[in-house]
């Protein structure tokens, strides 16, 4: 019952956060908590400082405003070693959105230098994987919301979805506990760390010779193998260089609180 | 005393990096390829103290990795590869190719840290460059040479290891994971190819 209030005054508040859907950004107190990846160096959790998020993914509209302001980032003329070639590629023209593209739309076809720009653009920056995957486990109602099988359930449902249809809007779906929204069901997501997830994207290399790689402790491993909707963006995000981008790979930006 | 060795250190440094600019100039008038990892406007600053513009590495093929100092067990190997293709190359071929070694830990790796060790493994400063992003660019500079690192709670890291060759206007030529005095032959050849055979 309470679940469903909340989804009807989200539909309610609709157009109003669409309007707002700028830069938004909300706070996010501070907290320890227990990641889905085995930290070898933090067994009693991950500390994650107080912090601000995006309250929705950058959009197709806010992500144009940025590339007419910084030209250097138009699809046709951005290097190609910080954007392969599908960079932008749903946009009708290099600073147009066209139909394909709608301007509540969440940007896809971006990649990690891109991302990282336009957030250092506005003074922000791209969130780490710990600060994503902390605001990631709350739902509607609760901080953490992981051991909830429905819950969980409801988040798989999306990434079995086929990604071939047109994206929704930002801001649709029920903010979470922190009054975030589309952690789930709407985009993968970039984080400033990517390169810092070194699960290996092959498990016939765990343990073998392939540990010289990694200096130190070695590769990452699974804590909470339940948890699939959290492990399958692990793999994406380990999987991919930084000028890779994908159909549905967008991000959002975060802040240092003040 | 120490500012006289302050200042020997500036005179110094400053002829090395107007030599390094001076053999970027010549290449640095062509517009930069889309694919050059000297595309990241970002500077860096040497065991001396001078900051230089990643760009201005531009101009000659360059090995290049990231590391940290304070690193005991990994690290050292890069260097020891580097070593190895150095020693496998003519003395025209080493005019030709520089080392450059950027690291991942610019909190630490100040120019003393690295002057420690260019000094404790008798690296020649003239074909070597210890560099240190500012910490902001750290991840970029991971990014652009697909670097994929970790800082652990204790301050180490976790870091996966590479020797990248370059060409002299930043494309990838080669690149390999095998570190140690046991060199990859397929990489060297790639190395003997873009130095002049």
């Amino acid at each position: 019952m309470t679940l469903r209030l909340v989804t009807v005054l989200a539909l309610v508040a609709l157009p109003l956060g669409a309007a707002l859907a700028g830069d938004e950004y909300v706070a996010v107190p501070g907290g320890v908590f227990q990641s889905a990846l085995k930290y070898e160096d933090a067994k009693d959790g991950v500390r994650v400082a107080p912090f601000e998020l995006m309250r929705t993914p950058v959009t197709n509209a806010q992500f144009l405003a940025f590339v007419r302001s910084h030209a250097a980032w138009r699809r046709d003329r951005v290097p190609s070693v910080f954007a392969e070639s599908r960079y932008l590629s749903q946009w009708s023209g290099p600073d147009e959105l066209g139909p394909a593209a709608l301007p509540q739309q969440p940007v896809t076809w971006i990649s990690w230098f891109a991302a990282h720009a336009y957030c250092n653009a506005q003074g922000a920056r791209l969130p780490s994987w710990s600060e994503w995957e902390y605001v990631a486990a709350a739902d509607e109602t609760r901080r953490d919301a992981r051991k909830d099988a429905a819950w969980r359930e409801r988040i798989l449902d999306w990434y079995s979805r086929p990604s071939n249809r047109a994206l929704p809007g930002v801001g649709l779906q029920a903010p979470n506990a922190y009054g975030v929204q589309d952690m789930h069901g709407l985009i993968w997501e970039w984080v400033e760390d990517s390169s810092a997830i070194l699960v290996s994207a092959d498990n016939r290399e765990q343990g073998s010779a392939d540990r010289a790689k990694f200096c130190g402790a070695g590769a990452l491993s699974t804590a909470d193998s339940e948890n699939y909707a959290v492990l399958m963006r692990v793999a994406m995000l380990s999987s991919l260089a930084a000028a890779d981008v994908t159909t549905n790979l967008g991000f959002r930006c975060a802040r240092d609180t003040p | 005393m120490t500012r006289i060795i302050g200042i020997a250190a500036f005179v110094l440094a400053a002829s090395l990096s107007s030599s390094a600019t001076s053999t970027a100039d010549p290449a640095a008038a062509a517009p930069l390829p889309p694919d050059s990892v000297y595309q990241l406007a970002a500077q860096l600053t040497d065991q001396d103290g001078v900051a230089h513009d990643w760009a201005s590495y531009r101009g000659k093929p360059r090995v290049v990795s990231m590391f940290y100092t304070s690193c005991q067990f990994i690290c050292p190997l890069i260097i020891d590869s580097d070593k190895a293709i150095e020693r496998s190359l003519t003395p025209a071929q080493l005019q030709r190719l520089g080392f450059v070694l950027i690291s991942i830990d610019p909190v630490r790796d100040t120019p003393k840290a690295l002057r420690g060790v260019l000094e404790a493994r008798h690296l020649d400063p003239l074909r070597w460059s210890l560099l240190s992003p500012s910490a902001a660019d750290v991840r970029a500079f991971a990014a652009l040479l697909d670097i994929r690192y970790r800082v652990l709670a204790d301050g180490d890291f976790n870091h996966t290891t590479a020797l990248i060759l370059l060409d002299a206007d930043g494309r990838l030529l080669a690149r390999t994971e095998q570190v140690g005095a046991r060199l990859d032959m397929q990489f060297l050849d790639a190395v003997r190819r873009a130095t002049g055979g």
